[in-house]
């Protein structure tokens, strides 16, 4: 077997760095980035600062200690905070839970519509994206007489609010999704595996989901996050959520609503972190693929955090929960 | 017929299968895109589809795939009928046009995947996709992922994926067409020697007919869903047996002359032999530029100097003759003659095709 004396096989270059970065150009381009992230960050910092000097303040007012913090972990307020950790757990159940639903209904059928409709392609979208033009209070008007019929059947526990979270997560969860599908030729690849002699059970485990990798992700975290800021839908069906156990606790400790607030936003920010994270970073992610990666998460990013900042201190917490 | 192809895929298969389209006919919603193809494929023969865009060429490679049913007709490899098998049971490989390689897998993992399918053992696995990989000249580029490779690195090992399992059938869809020239001349003799040493029953769609011609043992030219001529590269470039071959392969001149006992009158010329045997009367005949030259004869056909091209070891002129015809001439570039030069111009084939008015 002889080899191949090739003309094209030396590798790119693989910098993708613009050759202007460095001149007048650049400067200025960087300059006026740093400022303009200044000016965002500020936005972002300033309220989370007071959030976090509120949370630290002594109960006289005249200082500051962790008193508020090592509070929450004290074991003779565990009936205090009992609700509250019941609203947390019922959350990340939800979040699952609705993550689980997205992944297994969602994901199939736009790969079936992107591989063997693509006709439908524009209704589907429409229709994953108009929960986002319907209000929450409409949504649970709507929703109301049908989770009678799934309290009959399924119980009220908690989880069974995924099936409406399911609907609310559904514009986040199809663009991160649909991002990754329309940067990817899924119809070639998934040809050439059947060329190869693979089924469709192994195409969908060997190349559709790690080629999805990103979208997917991106959009199991979307979820989770969208759904431990939501409080209307909750409240309105009478369910215990994170979102209801703030505002409840709040009533009577404003300190601990602010720093479980504080604690989700810092798990929401870490969600966005690992989303640009394992995006970027999988193996085969191209330079220039991770320099587009963010769509999917940049799609939700406004959604996750603001599901958590809303209770902004040191104004009464029942009023800054996030509907 | 089918059941045999269910049987475990052998591996260890060398040489090519017989192919056969015969009468295969596909229609997409109103549309006919293949219209009574019926094409045969020897064993280890390479054979180019070429033709437009729209003709149908890509349809008849991907219904020998399994990728499109047809409509009706039979598709046998190794007189199987395959029409009805899903393409993970057909044993072909392929190469598609746009890049196809698995970004989530190493190179070595893209050509290993046909063997994990057919449950070859890891060591067999990995000595036959490291010997595959050679064989296309990327043997130390195993571990790289697909976007540290170029264009035709790219297509290189999706040949080598589509060989590792040594398929009855190599299909490739214009593997060529999104590289550059350079690259894609180089790779093309790359993909002729590869489908001779393995001896593969190769099918090669292309629109690109110098590619076709250069590689393929022989090529079908189709046009609107049939096959409108198959022969070697040299029947049909010197005996095109219609207008659209004549003009779709290589360039021609069309010029009016007329058919005498078999021989062809034409202007400004002596008699020329005719291919085949046509009948007495007008008809086109199809002269290759390299088959018309400037001369001093009287009788020739005067004309001006319309353009000149400058193409390396030829120059390609045309002329603009008295009857209003532009005839095309390549010829040395020593020999040239400048823009808006008066010139005779006469033909000088030994033998000429011709069609029918």
């Amino acid at each position: 077997m002889a080899a191949v004396t090739g003309v094209d096989v030396a590798t790119r270059a693989s910098s993708g760095r613009a050759p202007s970065a460095g001149g007048p150009a650049g400067r200025a381009s960087t300059t006026a980035r740093r400022v303009a992230l200044g000016v965002v960050g500020l936005v972002f910092a300033v309220p989370i600062a007071a959030m976090v000097a509120f949370s630290l303040r002594s109960a006289d007012g005249s200082g500051h200690d962790l008193n508020h913090w090592l509070a929450i972990v004290d074991p003779e307020n565990e009936r205090a905070y009992r609700n509250l950790v019941e609203g947390v757990t019922n959350s990340l159940v939800l979040a699952v839970v609705a993550a689980l639903l997205v992944l297994a209904l969602l994901v199939p059928a736009m790969v079936l519509v992107h591989l063997r409709y693509p006709r439908l392609a524009r209704p589907l979208e429409l229709v994953c994206l108009v929960p986002i033009t319907v209000p929450a209070i409409v949504l649970v008007v709507g929703l109301a007489p049908v989770y009678s019929v799934v309290t009959r059947i399924a119980g009220s526990g908690a989880w069974t609010l995924a099936l409406a979270y399911g609907i609310t997560v559904l514009p986040y969860a199809y663009r991160a999704v649909q991002s990754d599908l329309a940067g990817t030729d899924l119809r070639t690849l998934t040809e050439a595996a059947r060329t190869l002699g693979a089924g469709w059970a192994h195409i969908a485990v060997s190349v559709v989901v790690p080629t999805l990798r990103r979208g997917l992700l991106a959009a199991a975290f979307i979820t989770v996050a969208v759904v431990l800021g939501e409080f209307t839908i909750a409240s309105l069906l009478n369910r215990v959520t994170l979102q209801t156990a703030l505002v409840q606790v709040s009533r009577s400790d404003p300190y601990a609503a602010v720093i479980f607030a504080l604690l989700a936003l810092g798990f929401a920010f870490v969600l966005l972190v690992v989303i640009g994270r394992v995006g970027t970073r999988g193996p085969g992610s191209s330079p220039a693929v991770s320099a587009g990666a963010p769509p999917p998460a940049g799609a939700a990013a406004p959604a996750a955090p603001a599901a958590f900042a809303a209770p902004a201190p040191p104004a009464p917490p029942a009023r800054k929960a996030r509907s | 017929m089918t059941a045999t192809l269910t049987a475990p895929i052998d591996v260890d298969r060398r040489g090519g299968a017989a192919v056969e389209f015969r009468s295969v006919v596909k229609d997409f919603s109103g549309h006919r895109a293949l219209d009574g193809v019926s094409l045969s494929l020897r064993p280890g023969e390479l054979v180019a589809v070429l033709g437009p865009s729209g003709c149908g060429k890509t349809t008849a490679l991907r219904g020998l795939a399994g990728l499109e049913s047809v409509t009706s007709g039979s598709i046998t490899i190794d007189g199987d009928d395959v029409v009805g098998v899903p393409t993970h049971r057909r044993d072909v490989g392929m190469v598609f046009q746009a890049y196809s390689l698995f970004t989530h897998l190493t190179v070595l993992q893209n050509v290993e995947f046909g063997l994990r399918m057919r449950r070859v053992g890891r060591t067999e696995r990995t000595s036959r996709a490291r010997s595959m990989l050679e064989l296309v000249g990327l043997g130390d580029l195993g571990e790289r992922y697909a976007h540290q490779l170029s264009g035709g690195q790219q297509q290189r090992v999706a040949l080598a994926r589509a060989l590792v399992t040594r398929p009855r059938v190599l299909l490739l869809d214009e593997p060529l067409s999104a590289l550059d020239a350079k690259v894609r001349v180089h790779l093309r003799d790359e993909i002729r020697r590869i489908q001779r040493e393995l001896a593969i029953t190769t099918m090669f769609v292309t629109h690109d007919q110098e590619e076709a011609l250069a590689v393929a043992d022989r090529v079908a030219v189709m046009k609107a869903g049939s096959i409108e001529q198959i022969g070697t590269p040299e029947e049909l470039y010197r005996e095109p047996s219609s207008a659209f071959v004549a003009e779709f392969v290589g360039t021609s001149n069309r010029v009016r002359a007329e058919v005498v006992d078999g021989r062809v009158r034409l202007p400004g010329c002596r008699e020329i032999e005719a291919v085949g045997s046509p009948a007495d009367g007008a008809v086109w005949a199809w002269v290759r530029p390299e088959d018309v030259v400037f001369t001093d004869d009287p009788h020739a056909i005067a004309g001006i100097v319309e353009t000149v091209s400058f193409r390396g070891a030829v120059s390609r002129t045309t002329v603009r003759t008295d009857p209003g015809t532009v005839l095309t001439l390549d010829h040395r570039p020593e020999v040239g003659r400048p823009i808006g030069a008066e010139v005779l111009v006469s033909f000088v084939p030994a033998a000429v095709a011709v069609t029918p008015v």
